[in-house]
């Protein structure tokens, strides 16, 4: 027995030693280059004024943040700050940072620098979406350093969700000759061309290390394409040519998967939502019976139960996606109602509920009270697939009951100025990438005098009770500090915002993404950034 | 008329027909989605299959050619008259005209026309129909398709004002409308055809592109232009031969319009 | 000599005129086109109402166009281009860098296209035989019914230079007139003569034939530059090449004016010139003809 568990032990510690060598042995090996694309120019590389996709990724790879939202718990966590407090009121948080951190260029990293980043993004003229999500009353925000690892940042009004707000803000260094080229995060900007490419190096002094004690990241480098044509990033993903693609179309995942399933990866319902709204603007230049119509809950409600989502997820997105139920995804853990049920396709009881207002079918066309036919148009931006289908399987649908749609693709810049300037739409079909977790991120959607409350923006008085009850409800939300009566607050207005309809939700995307076999340690999560959120733990 | 030129009328009957008759050759229309069979290899109630909306691709290519075939060749004719006009007077006219016509083809072939479109786009009210956009968008191919042909008509024209028959026309006293449409149109017909048969298939696959506009066709109303927008997906298109139904059938049309359009004697020369 | 100097001076004056008319037409049309006023950016739900102000302003310090482009061209006489909207980087530099590159993409793309043409429409013409006269328009044919992104697209997947897919766009168009043109001159009288006497077919080409269509076929060749720049804006786009046609893309897409209007100057400049030149070739060849 003695000698059984003697060789039991052998065994075991000879497996360990084997499983060290091992680890150790793919470390050494790790020095790959991880390559994916960019689908648009980045606009800028100052982390503060980003404001595009290529713009954040690369804030990403490269800016230290004092906390981050893991992207698989959806919990913040800390990074360059140990610990912070949030105070009862809401309006100052304190940080107590790690020492010993140094910037990329070698220039020590202290609250310093927490003071400068704050000041410089707080800065009235910067107008940048990160800087702005801070503001939420006028005033300076004050900075004051303790002592190099600690600070406290005060804020002229309360500000909801403060502290998970700073995972979008990279810290720059107050000393650094270099600027914002000096950073704290995983990789340094190497090169960039111009339209083609963007070489991101190994930060040699980034602060983490791993079990081992091996200093992070494993990859030596990432080179990141400038390639907006899905179909030819599909192509050089498939050449081996790039070891991951961020973010999938469902057709090109089917056709992945059927070679070569474990590449691809299907992370479940994520935050983006595709929806319709109707022109509920007064002074629209569309004739006034289709205000009418538009601005009708039961108009609404009934287009909405003649949508076949069903369909539009089989069809369009080949199963990969869910039908929405109302403004937040299921995968928004906290954030979602649960108690909301997704609305059944009836075209039957779609016209039943029409009838009441005078809508009335005559020779398969439905009409208002006035006789006149109901047709509008859906716009929608050219050149997106899924939407263009989408916009076709809804014109089908409300065929079912009469209703004519007409649908017209237009270039993005036009179909903006429609939507936000001129109001000459009907409705329109877009979707909404949802980054934010939290609430008060859509601020500026749910506010009746928001300019991105999109069917109906700027109103200096709501319009409606239920727009007025959902403004006081996102400010109860946005003042409250206990989280059960934030949530008890959001979780009315998506009751609401399901009653009403302003928007009508139509599908919550899957977040689907493809990684070469060659990248080890990859684990796609539904949100952002899908595929490389842990990029300093990936390895090649 | 030679077999070629036969052939080639038989094709272009056939592809009319067969055009002409879509609702008795594909009963189910072009717009019936069947959702259940969505992208469909070729079978027998699809002999083409069916798009990603589960509609019947065959019926699609007959209902598109009703509209490409008949409105690109309209607008060809239009581009190559305005073309014949502009670039055949310059050249023959001369001088100053010819400078300041030729300067303002120069800036027609270089214009991002693209705004102009956008902005034609924005006049017309959104629930236009599907057949009045695809009219403008052809009418405006038309209108703004003829610069790189009057260009070589002006070179062609300008040769053939100094050669002897027009001189001799001239001195004769005729005038000299009347030596153009007499002498100088006529020999304008290899670079007038050539831009006709050009202009088909490029005018075809334009208002494909101007969708992203919101011009051409619009759901559920197919074109040949649109089927063959298709094909841009190809990294997935290769595995379905079918697909390249739409393109074989417009390169054979746009053949046989070469061979009858081509004289007799050009084709042996 | 005083004569010629004139003569210059008039070309030169047109040219000018014709540059500055095409600057000032493509900053209208972008102008007037909707869109203008809008910009993506300001959809981000983050951005709060005075942000959202600021980038209208922004673009409204452009909406008056005669300011816009006087002030323009005060800049560019000074060398000073302006700065891309989009890109927020200086639009002389953004020209530098991926003028190369097109530069290079058209040239090898016209000869291309050229040695194609010349290639079958001489061989169409000699070979006398209705049937490969068929087949050379059933293969140019294709190339003109293929969209240019599938070209493109075929380009990146077989993993041949764009220039071939910029050759391949250009070529069915010039193939037709050229063959055109020469089947025209082959049915003259007296070259339907001289080959039933048997004359050598590249004399009959060079003494005969070419001399009577020498300015068409120039013609030709200047518009296949215009070709070629039209065709590289979708096969660099695709092909994810940084040259001009994809900044001329992005700046349409962007509205970018300052761009825009440089690229669309450019863009003249370089039809301009190849029209010039070929219409400077042509009456020379006329000329020594007459």
């Amino acid at each position: 027995m003695k000698n059984l568990n003697t060789s039991l032990k052998s065994i075991r510690s000879a497996v360990a030693l084997l499983a060290l060598c091992l680890a150790g042995w793919q470390h050494a090996r790790a020095q790959g280059e991880l390559r994916f694309c960019l689908r648009t120019e980045p606009k800028t590389f100052d982390p503060l004024k980003v404001d595009d996709d290529a713009s954040a990724t690369i804030r990403y790879l490269t800016g230290g943040v004092l906390v981050r939202v893991n992207r698989q718990t959806q919990q913040l966590e800390p990074e360059l700050a140990l610990s912070w407090k949030v105070s009862k009121d809401g309006k100052q948080i304190s940080f107590r940072l790690r020492s010993g951190v140094v910037f990329s260029d070698g220039t020590p990293f202290s609250a310093e620098d927490v003071a400068y980043t704050m000041q410089k993004l707080m800065d009235p003229a910067l107008h940048s979406p990160t800087g702005d999500a801070f503001r939420s009353g006028t005033g300076n925000v004050e900075t004051r350093v303790v002592s190099p690892t600690q600070i406290t940042i005060t804020f002229p009004a309360q500000v909801a969700g403060l502290d998970r707000l700073f995972d979008q803000v990279a810290i720059l260094s107050e000393h650094s000759p270099k600027k914002e080229m000096a950073v704290l995060g995983p990789f340094v900007m190497a090169e960039y061309k111009a339209g083609a490419s963007v070489l991101l190096k190994r930060n040699p002094n980034y602060w983490k290390t791993d079990a081992q004690g091996h200093r992070l990241p494993y990859l030596e480098s990432i080179r990141l394409d400038i390639q907006p044509n899905r179909d030819v990033e599909m192509l050089r993903f498939k050449r081996g040519e790039l070891d991951l693609i961020n973010t999938l179309d469902s057709e090109f995942f089917d056709k992945l998967a059927a070679t070569s399933p474990q590449w691809v990866h299907d992370a479940g319902p994520s935050l983006d939502s595709e929806q319709i709204w109707f022109n509920q603007v007064a002074k629209s230049p569309i004739p006034s019976f289709k205000k009418t119509w538009f601005r009708s809950q039961v108009f609404r409600n009934a287009i909405s139960g003649a949508i076949n989502r069903d369909d539009l997820t089989r069809v369009v997105y080949h199963s990969h996606a869910q039908p929405a139920i109302g403004p937040f995804s299921p995968a928004n853990k906290f954030w979602f109602n649960a108690s909301l049920q997704p609305q059944p396709y009836s075209p039957e009881s779609a016209l039943k509920a029409l009838q009441p207002e005078g809508f009335h079918l005559e020779n398969g066309t439905l009409k208002d009270k006035d006789g006149n036919e109901v047709v509008f148009s859906i716009a929608t931006n050219a050149g997106n697939k899924a939407r263009e289908r989408m916009a076709a399987l809804i014109q089908d649908d409300l065929q079912k009951i009469g209703v004519h749609v007409n649908v017209v693709t237009l270039d993005f810049p036009s179909l903006i100025e429609r939507m936000t300037q001129t109001f000459d739409y009907e409705a329109i079909l877009l979707g909404l990438t949802n980054v934010d977790l939290d609430p008060d991120g859509e601020m500026n959607v749910w506010l009746s005098s928001a300019e991105n409350h999109q069917w109906n923006p700027q109103q200096k008085t709501p319009e409606t009770p239920w727009e007025a009850q959902i403004d006081q409800l996102m400010r109860a939300q946005a003042s409250a500090s206990d989280a059960r009566r934030r949530k008890e607050a959001f979780d009315r207005v998506q009751e609401i915002v399901v009653e009403q309809k302003p928007f009508i939700f139509l599908i919550n995307k899957n977040a689907l993404s493809a990684v070469s076999p060659a990248v080890h340690g990859a684990a796609p999560v539904i949100l952002w950034p899908q595929t490389f959120w842990n990029a300093e733990w990936l390895s090649k | 008329m030679s077999v070629w030129q036969k052939l080639a009328y038989a094709v272009l009957a056939v592809v009319v027909a067969a055009s002409i008759a879509a609702p008795l050759v594909a009963p189910r229309g072009y717009a019936k989605q069947d959702r259940e069979q969505i992208d469909s290899a070729p079978s027998r109630t699809h002999w083409l299959g069916t798009d990603d909306l589960g509609r019947d691709r065959l019926a699609r290519v007959l209902y598109g050619t009703r509209i490409s075939l008949l409105l690109a060749p309209a607008a060809a004719l239009l581009s190559t008259l305005l073309a014949a006009l502009i670039g055949g007077f310059a050249g023959y006219l001369g001088g100053a005209w010819s400078r300041i016509a030729m300067a303002i083809t120069d800036l027609f072939l270089s214009l991002p026309w693209l705004f102009l479109l956008i902005a034609a786009r924005a006049m017309l009210p959104l629930n236009v129909s599907p057949l009045i956009s695809v009219l403008v968008t052809f009418l405006l191919l038309g209108i703004l398709g003829w610069t790189a042909a009057a260009r070589v008509l002006c070179a062609s024209a300008a040769s053939l004002r100094g050669s002897d028959f027009v001189r001799q026309a001239r001195a004769a006293g005729i005038p000299p409308y009347r030596v153009f449409c007499m002498q100088v149109a006529p020999n304008l017909n290899p670079v007038l055809l050539a831009q006709f048969w050009i202009s088909i298939p490029v005018f075809i696959l334009s208002e494909a592109n101007l969708g992203i506009l919101g011009l051409g066709v619009a759901e559920p109303l197919p074109s040949w232009g649109s089927l063959l927008k298709e094909l841009e997906g190809l990294v997935s298109v290769g595995a379905e031969p079918w697909k390249f139904v739409p393109l074989i059938l417009l390169v054979i049309v746009v053949t046989s319009f070469q061979f009858v359009l081509s004289r007799q004697g050009e084709l042996a020369a | 000599m005083r004569h010629l100097r004139w003569k210059i001076a008039g070309h030169a004056l047109t040219l000018v005129v014709t540059l500055l008319a095409g600057g000032f037409l493509s900053a209208s049309l972008a102008r007037l086109a909707p869109g203008f006023q809008a910009d993506e950016r300001e959809l981000d739900p983050h951005l709060n109402a005075e942000s959202v102000q600021a980038l209208r302003a922004e673009r409204r310090e452009q909406s008056n166009l005669l300011r816009f482009y006087a002030l323009y061209m005060k800049r560019a006489l000074h060398g000073d281009l302006g700065n891309s909207l989009s890109l927020g980087q200086p639009v002389a530099s953004l020209l530098r860098d991926r003028a190369p590159l097109t530069l290079r993409l058209l040239g090898q793309g016209l000869t291309l296209a050229w040695l194609l043409t010349l290639g079958l429409a001489l061989t169409a013409t000699w070979s006398h035989s209705a049937a490969y006269d068929g087949l050379n328009t059933f293969f140019s044919g294709t190339f003109l019914c293929l969209p240019a992104a599938v070209l493109a697209l075929l380009s990146v997947l077989w993993n041949v230079s764009a220039a071939l897919a910029i050759a391949l766009i250009v070529f069915p168009h010039t193939y037709r007139y050229v063959r055109n043109l020469l089947a025209k001159a082959y049915s003259r009288p007296h070259i339907v003569a001289a080959r039933a006497r048997g004359v050598n077919d590249v004399r009959i080409l060079f003494w005969h034939a070419l001399p009577v269509i020498a300015p068409q076929i120039i013609a030709v060749a200047g518009i296949s530059a215009s070709m070629a720049v039209g065709a590289a804006i979708p096969v660099e786009t695709l092909c994810g090449l940084a040259g001009i046609g994809q900044l001329a893309w992005q700046a349409a897409m962007g509205r970018d004016l300052p761009l825009l209007v440089n690229i669309t100057v450019l863009v003249t400049l370089i039809t301009l010139l190849a029209n010039s030149i070929a219409g400077v070739l042509g009456q020379s060849m006329r000329r020594h003809e007459a």
